[in-house]
């Protein structure tokens, strides 16, 4: 078992070796990540463990891609979904262009589900769609457009949940084991690194997604992101958090109205 | 405003099917303001069950909680994780939610939440474990009683789906096997 201290040890080694910040991540979580990685990768020690992470630049690499906590979905709560389809998006509808931000997006699948979300209400063309990652390897995937067939049915599932109107087997096709979404869904996504805890302001945005993410971090933490988007939103943008997580004890609270009981909340000023 | 004390014990009771009934038998008859946090990990069926909060509020006395990111412990109250996430204890006052993989089938997991509960409160965890149709829970009872915690199995015998007490029970990761009624009485007495 890897202790509290260790713990601590290895996160300080990558942050003043490599730059990654993990200091301010919740430390349960990361508990286990790392205790995985520590069984899987069969180290005999905690110290063999410390010696590869200061010694292998690819080792840490795959450490840092193992660490996050990737698991993503489409059209996860379709209830979510519902009300982006129907109480946000239209609303973006008489901009001249849009701009949306998937903050931490994973291999894509919210972002999958928004641009056909868009594409319904005739506004993929006008949209621009940012997906940034602190990982890398998972942004290849989101410009291929892939996604696991087997859990297409699930998927579907959702989508019809979410009040989706079309037969959801038109967007993508399968392709060995694969299911490669249609071309058009992904033409307007731009992909690229971003870390939250270390990386500023890029743009300005309408509408921006970060689920599922900010359960990682710390309090502390959290507050500085949630700094970040109030930065990067319109006047009136809109935040989408997960189903879980609250900007209620932040300092946002109090000039964000949120679209009960949804995790989103629209700037007022 | 007066600080919280810090939780002096965690109770945490997992449950699959069939463990409902229990807890409706056990949850509504303990002793008010009881002294320790109360940890429900129930195997739950998608969001299809949203209610579930809203039918144990219904019958117990105590508050229930259904936990979001970085809820604060307090004594006396329940809390309910929720579905789609694991729980895991940040410190002896914080909880935090995490949506990594299914374990044994199950997000949330009972193994999850016993592992953590046990690193971090060690000997004053206490972990009860209900009937259920699978195996999780016993390798996370076997942490809390690595920890000096207490390890609590249903009587096979008084559950729904002996299974998951009885995977507990043959790989001998329990200290004590109880009855409905004993359970009730253990958590009244506990202190
Ligand atoms: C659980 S996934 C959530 C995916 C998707 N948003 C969803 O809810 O289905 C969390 C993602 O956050 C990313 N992440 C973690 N720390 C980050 C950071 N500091 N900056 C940017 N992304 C981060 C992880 O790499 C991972 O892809």
């Amino acid at each position: 078992m890897i202790t509290d201290t260790e713990l601590t040890t290895l996160l300080e080694d990558i942050y003043r070796q490599y730059g990654y910040d993990f200091i301010g991540y919740s430390k349960s979580s990361l508990h286990r990540r790392v205790q995985r990685i520590f069984a899987m990768d069969k180290f005999p020690s905690f110290a063999e463990l410390r010696y590869k992470l200061l010694t292998d630049d690819l080792y840490v690499k795959h450490f840092i891609e193992e660490l996050t906590v990737n698991v993503t979905e489409m059209f996860r709560d379709p209830h979510f979904y519902k009300t982006l389809r129907e109480q946000v998006i239209p609303s973006l509808a008489s901009k001249p262009f849009i701009r949306i931000w998937h903050a931490g997006c994973s291999t894509g699948e919210e972002i999958f589900s928004v641009a056909i979300m868009l594409q319904e209400a005739g506004l993929l063309e006008k949209s621009l769609i940012y997906g940034t990652d602190l990982n890398a390897k998972v942004l290849a995937n989101v410009r291929r457009g892939l996604v696991p067939i087997d859990q297409m049915k699930k998927y579907s599932e959702n989508y019809i949940a979410s009040g989706g109107p079309k037969d959801f087997s038109q967007y993508y096709t399968a392709h060995y084991g694969q299911a490669i979404l249609n071309q058009k869904l992904t033409e307007k996504v731009i992909t690229s690194t971003h870390n939250l805890v270390s990386d500023s302001s890029f743009n300005e945005f309408d509408l921006i997604l970060c689920r599922n993410v900010l359960i990682y971090f710390n309090k502390n933490l959290q507050d500085h992101v949630l700094d970040l988007f109030d930065k990067s939103l319109s006047p009136l943008g809109f935040l989408a958090l997960g189903s879980k997580e609250t900007i209620r004890f932040s300092g946002l609270a109090t000039y964000y109205q949120q679209i009960q009981p949804e995790k989103i909340w629209r700037k007022t000023q | 405003m007066e600080k919280n004390p810090v939780t002096p014990k965690l109770v945490v009771i997992g449950g699959s099917a069939g463990s409902l009934t229990v807890l409706f038998q056990v949850l509504p008859e303990l002793r008010p303001s009881f002294p320790y946090t109360l940890v429900l990990v129930l195997h739950r069926k998608g969001g299809s069950d949203s209610h579930l909060v809203d039918l144990l509020n219904a019958k117990c006395t105590a508050p229930v909680i259904e936990v979001e990111d970085k809820e604060a412990l307090q004594i006396g109250q329940i809390y309910l994780a929720p579905s789609d996430y694991h729980l895991l204890l940040e410190d002896r006052a914080t909880f935090c939610l995490d949506d990594d993989e299914k374990i044994h089938y199950s997000r949330p997991s009972i193994d999850v939440t016993f592992e953590s509960a046990a690193h971090v409160f060690g000997k004053d965890t206490v972990g009860i474990l209900l009937s259920g149709a699978n195996d999780d829970g016993s390798e996370g009872l076997a942490r809390i009683r690595a920890a000096g915690g207490m390890a609590i199995v249903q009587d096979p015998n008084s559950a729904q789906m002996p299974v998951m007490p009885q995977v507990a029970i043959d790989k001998n990761h329990y200290d004590y096997v109880a009855d409905i009624d004993q359970i009730r009485s253990y958590l009244n007495q506990l202190s």
